[in-house]
């Protein structure tokens, strides 16, 4: 038995045994459903072993839905346990788990995906690619980051989450302030989802220098792939700091060592701020393509062409570089001097310049459009007066003298809300709606997107405008409760509500698309938007090998060009198409990582050994293996594009 | 024959064992600790130019251009990350 206490969860409580109970029915529920349904071929053939990138696409954007709801659950707990003063509904350690899970799964696990997701479904397209440049490398990085999700989220279930804050600052997430292995989850599963994110940026920065359509020079991509090239950048630039940060912290926890001890010559700072050596580039990996998003969305809606596109493009490297200047700003109270927070101040506040250069290109853009209110451009309507509130109150805070009265209230956690949901969330929401006809034929329905749309802007104001108010007022973050005689009642009480309007409005999405799958018209054309860059040039839904001809591009505007100018997009005949073939081994590499991580989590010494061996086993295949791909001969095309084309 | 023999290779070669012995020379001599730090930051630093220039060959193709801008982009912020840190967690405490 003793070997089985330590999966035990140290603080159980009902809702965990429930958690427990749903979790082990929902997989039991698949299980049969799949086997009833004889769905076990077809999941295995199409999704499990696929290397393309819409497939590989779509399963992230499944993930993050499913995360974003998880994360969700978590803030609704949090906001209904601060509502009233001295409320019993959770108790500390739930609570620190609660912020904790809320954080990570929300940064790392809904935003990183719903990104990847974008990535992978429109990069490719938006050069005119028929895939990603290393389509197997692609499924290894979703499915790592898959195993780490899903190794991250049983934390609850089996030995307990991780309660230290998703900074997970030591010498708290030490083990002498952590004793469960909640924080050894914290450093196996992001290491292992972090691997993934480091090989897609490789992927998308090769794919996006090496794959663009004849004649797209980098000047004449479209504004999102610039986005995203930038991120990729960033990403390899920033992760590796995550991986040997995670890393050393794994060896001070689980191998006694002392980076981050207070004793024995450790440095406990030195997590915070190698953290945000990464942490604060990570921002930045999620801001941008959500901005590339925006620039798609509202040029096409405007229906005009992205005014600034040189200065768009500039502003983005200018960022990039900035992101790994700035990281000291989230520890200006440290104790460092004066010398140190003065520069990292005025780094901090320069990159407000490049992002207010963005600002004034969306709004020059839409000047003189003829601007059409569709819910993508709903939201990005919403976005730029929200954005700019938060980018605002982000400037306060960059002020390193004025942070010592900001830094750790509410204050900071309605900031960093107020820049990531207008910013990143509404744009992954605008993105949602804008490729959904793109992915699946029909379009999301206008109506519930635009109650949508309000419902969250609404809430969202009501959710945190009060926390700048009882932030200022003193109201410390990550505090479980609070006296009445603190006067900060109101507006927790208010917070609530808006959390509460938010979550009606998230539900309404998953209403959105179960109304629209089943009533939606599927009669639309490839181009239901009258946009203007090349993915929306190929069929709906897109054939596996994207476009039977590579394009032909002049401009960063491929499609308008073709539809206003004249220009001929798809020159020449049908060649015989080279497509990579389905591998079975990223799934099960990655299915290994997840054992892997499992064990090491609980120092189990001789699977993580056999593991290991497992995951040499199968690069070693890899390695070895002769596989040319396979070619779609020029019939094949002919027969597919006749049918798609509804002749 | 001159065009097969790897003239620039093996000068890398013999370059890097120059390099090496240098490096060892701060175990073997008695010198200060700054000193010593940096003939070891110095020849490590040539060391990784020279195998990529010479022995990975980031001058040889097209991609010339993307090849150097990374290996730049990457120096400037491992520097500024490594002085960064210094700044905030040792000289300016």
């Amino acid at each position: 038995m003793d070997f089985f206490d330590r999966f035990a969860v140290p603080h159980p409580s009902i809702a965990i045994y429930a958690s427990m109970a749903a979790i082990g029915l929902t997989v039991i529920a698949v299980i049969a459903g799949l086997t009833y349904f004889k769905k076990w071929g077809y999941l295995w053939r199409e999704w499990l072993t696929t290397v393309d990138h819409k497939r590989i696409g779509i399963m992230y954007l499944l993930s993050a839905l499913l995360m974003l709801f998880r994360g969700g659950v978590d803030a609704i707990m949090m906001r209904a346990q601060l509502a009233v003063p001295e409320n019993t509904l959770l108790d500390a350690q739930h609570y620190n788990e609660i912020f904790t899970t809320h954080g990570i799964v929300m940064i790392l696990f809904m935003a990183m995906p719903f990104i990847m997701f974008f990535m992978n479904f429109v990069v490719p397209l938006q050069i005119g690619a028929r895939d990603v440049a290393f389509p197997r490398l692609n499924a290894l990085s979703f499915w790592l980051f898959f195993m780490g999700a899903m190794l991250f989220n049983i934390s609850f279930v089996v030995g307990g989450s991780p309660d230290a804050g998703w900074t997970s600052y030591f010498p708290l997430a030490g083990n002498e302030f952590s004793e469960s292995v909640g924080t050894n989850y914290y450093m196996i599963a992001i290491q292992i989802a972090g691997i993934g994110t480091l090989m897609t940026g490789i992927n998308f920065i090769t794919t996006i220098l090496k794959m663009r359509a004849p004649g797209m020079t980098l000047m004449k991509m479209p504004m999102f792939t610039w986005s995203a090239l930038i991120a990729n950048v960033i990403i390899v630039f920033a992760f590796p700091v995550l991986a040997v940060l995670l890393a050393m912290g794994t060896l001070d926890r689980q191998f006694g060592t002392h980076f981050f001890t207070m004793d024995n010559g450790g440095m406990d700072m030195l997590w915070a701020n190698i953290f945000w050596v990464w942490g604060h580039p990570e921002v930045y990996i999620l801001i941008l393509p959500a901005f590339g998003i925006y620039s798609e969305v509202i040029s096409t809606f405007a229906r005009r062409n992205l005014y600034g596109y040189k200065s768009m493009v500039g502003s983005m490297v200018i960022i990039s570089l900035l992101s790994f200047l700035v990281w000291a700003h989230h520890f200006f109270t440290m104790g460092q001097g004066a010398l140190t927070n003065s520069i990292f101040s005025i780094t901090t506040m320069a990159i407000a310049v490049p992002t207010g250069v963005k600002i004034f290109n969306w709004l020059l853009t839409l000047r003189k459009g003829k601007i059409v209110f569709t819910t993508p451009m709903l939201y990005s309507m919403l976005f730029i007066p929200l954005f700019t509130l938060g980018g605002v109150t982000g400037v306060m805070l960059a002020m390193s003298a004025a942070d010592y009265q900001y830094h750790n209230t509410m204050f900071l956690v309605a900031h960093f809300h107020n820049v990531i949901i207008p910013g990143v969330v509404y744009a992954m929401l605008a993105g949602l709606h804008y490729y959904w006809p793109k992915m699946f034929g029909f379009m999301l329905n206008e109506k519930i997107g635009k109650w949508t749309a309000w419902l969250l802007s609404i809430g969202f104001i009501f959710a945190f405008m009060p926390m700048y108010v009882s932030g200022l007022d003193g109201q410390a973050r990550r505090m479980y409760t609070y006296s009445e005689a603190s006067g900060f009642s109101l507006m927790n009480m208010i917070s609530f509500v808006g959390a509460a309007i938010m979550a009606i409005g998230f539900v309404l999405i998953v209403y959105n698309i179960y109304y629209s799958t089943r009533y939606e018209s599927r009669d639309i054309s490839n181009d239901p938007w009258d946009a203007r860059t090349l993915e929306w040039s190929t069929h709906t839904p897109v054939p596996e090998y994207n476009f039977a001809i590579l394009p032909d591009v002049r401009s960063n505007e491929a499609l308008w060009d073709a539809k206003k100018n004249g220009h001929v997009l798809f020159k020449g005949d049908y060649e015989k198409i080279h497509m990579p073939n389905n591998s079975g081994i990223p799934f099960i590499m990655s299915c290994i990582f997840f054992v892997w991580g499992f064990s090491f989590i609980f120092s189990l010494w001789i699977p993580v050994i056999v593991t290991t061996i497992g995951i040499f086993v199968c690069m070693a295949l890899r390695s070895f293996e002769q596989d040319h791909g396979r070619y779609i001969t020029v019939k094949e095309i002919e027969e597919t594009e006749t049918n798609l084309r509804g002749a | 024959m001159n065009q097969l023999f790897p003239m620039k290779q093996v000068l890398g070669f013999v370059f890097s064992l120059l390099l090496t012995t240098v490096a060892l020379a701060v175990y073997f001599l008695d010198m200060s600790f700054a000193a010593g730090m940096t003939i070891l930051l110095v020849t490590a630093f040539i060391q990784a130019g020279l195998q990529l220039v010479v022995f990975m060959h980031a001058g040889e193709t097209k991609d010339k251009g993307a090849i150097y801008t990374n290996v730049f982009y990457g120096l400037i912020i491992a520097l500024v990350t490594v002085f960064g840190t210094l700044l905030a967690m040792i000289w300016d405490m």
